[in-house]
């Protein structure tokens, strides 16, 4: 016997209507790295645009800066952690694989009993989030999504490789995606590239690598068209972007993607985030992290239409227009 | 496409991803010692040469490429 069921009443559409985000205290300096591994701030500034990243004692966990992002993020959006039926938490720096970070985030923050996961897809986690909550709300599975991406990536570092040390840092940033009457995220465009699985890995002894010319290629080759992509399944020109947040990987990537963009007509007075100056590589956290400190800087507003572009280990990718809370 | 049509085009791709006059991209000019060019910018180029010329410019192809006369013959030798 043939069984009908009963489908969710989604949304007809999904937006970002609140974020936030969190950093550990402590500034770590190119200097302060110089006196440790054979490099100097010339040349971290000249080849990733990095000046300064914050970085987690052992007293600040990853869940400690989720569960703060995503608090401020709740609050940000008006809203209550009663009204969160979702946690999701984009991160690929669990010290541990079981449990997983979002039910003690949702606890810690007060959301009770949310449906709760976490999603891995390294530094293009935060749009892959992005895009599975806004299609989680569509199609009526959630009311509200706190999407987070959270990392501690200190606790993956080699210290003595002057390769990785300079370019990465600890960070959360956070998003609630709520229903909308029009599309106000747009559709994902993404895809991954695994036969470049060994070009951002952690070795046997757990820390990360990277082969840094190899990753250089591919993302100035290969992101500036799939962001394209996503602006055309948005419905929009790339002249319609008003700011462009790359996941903040490296200011010589940031810099070419936004200059294949402008070449194929994106505005010259395009903001480009350029938050990896004094956060560093934060993965996952980068792209949240970025927009929440321009909006607090004025350089993004209300209304904005912005271009998220996220890409990473795996490698993979992804992208979406999205409007400014 | 012969050599001076190379250098014209790898001249306007130098300028558009380092910054360097055009006119001051010449065939006798290191990417490295004479132009301020360094090895992230020359991935940039050979990524845009590529698409431009449709040849295959590999990393340890590129480590050869010294001079601006080394990548025009090398874009010459493997055009299509």
């Amino acid at each position: 016997m043939t069984r009908t069921l009963r489908p969710a009443e989604g949304s007809p559409g999904a937006r970002i209507v609140g974020i936030g985000s969190a950093q550990p205290q402590r500034v770590v300096t190119n200097h302060e790295l110089a006196e440790r591994v054979d490099t100097n701030d010339e040349w971290i500034r000249r080849r990733v645009g990095i000046v300064t990243r914050r970085i987690a004692g052992p007293e600040q966990s990853l869940v400690d800066l989720a569960s703060e992002a995503g608090g401020k993020a709740v609050a940000d959006a008006g809203l209550s952690p009663s009204d969160i039926d979702t946690v999701l938490v984009a991160t690929c720096t669990m010290p541990y694989s079981i449990p997983h970070s979002a039910s003690q985030v949702a606890e810690r923050i007060g959301i009770t009993a949310p449906g709760a996961f976490d999603l891995n897809a390294a530094c293009a986690g935060f749009c892959y989030g992005l895009a599975t909550a806004s299609d989680m709300i569509r199609s009526g599975s959630s009311g509200h999504v706190l999407v987070i991406g959270a990392e501690k990536l200190s606790d993956i570092l080699d210290w003595d490789d002057r390769a990785t040390s300079v370019i990465f840092g600890d960070g959360a940033g956070a998003a609630v995606v709520g229903p909308a009457a029009q599309p106000e995220i747009g559709p994902v465009a993404w895809g991954s590239a695994g036969d470049q699985y060994e070009v951002i890995r952690t070795t046997d002894r757990g820390h990360i690598f990277q082969e840094g010319q190899a990753v250089f290629r591919w993302a100035t080759s290969k992101i500036g068209p799939f962001a394209r992509r996503a602006v055309e399944l948005a419905g929009l020109q790339p002249s319609d972007i008003d700011v462009l947040i790359p996941h903040q990987a490296n200011l010589r990537i940031i810099e070419a993607i936004a200059r294949q963009l402008r070449a194929a007509g994106a505005r010259d007075d395009m903001v480009v985030a350029d938050d990896i100056v004094d956060s560093g590589n934060t993965s996952s956290a980068s792209i949240p992290l970025a927009l929440d400190h321009m909006r607090a800087a004025g350089r993004v507003r209300s209304g904005d239409v912005m271009l998220l572009v996220g890409f990473g280990a795996g490698l993979t990718y992804a992208g979406q227009v999205a409007l400014c809370p | 496409m012969n050599n001076e049509d190379i250098l014209t085009d790898l001249a306007a791709i130098v300028e558009e991803v380092a910054g360097v006059d055009a006119a001051d991209v010449t065939a006798d000019k290191s990417f490295v010692d004479d132009l301020d060019i360094d090895s992230l910018s020359m991935v940039e180029i050979a990524v845009q040469a590529e698409d431009k010329f449709g040849v295959k410019i590999p990393d340890d192809q590129l480590a050869n490429l010294k001079t601006v006369g080394d990548a025009v013959k090398y874009i010459g030798a493997n055009l299509k």
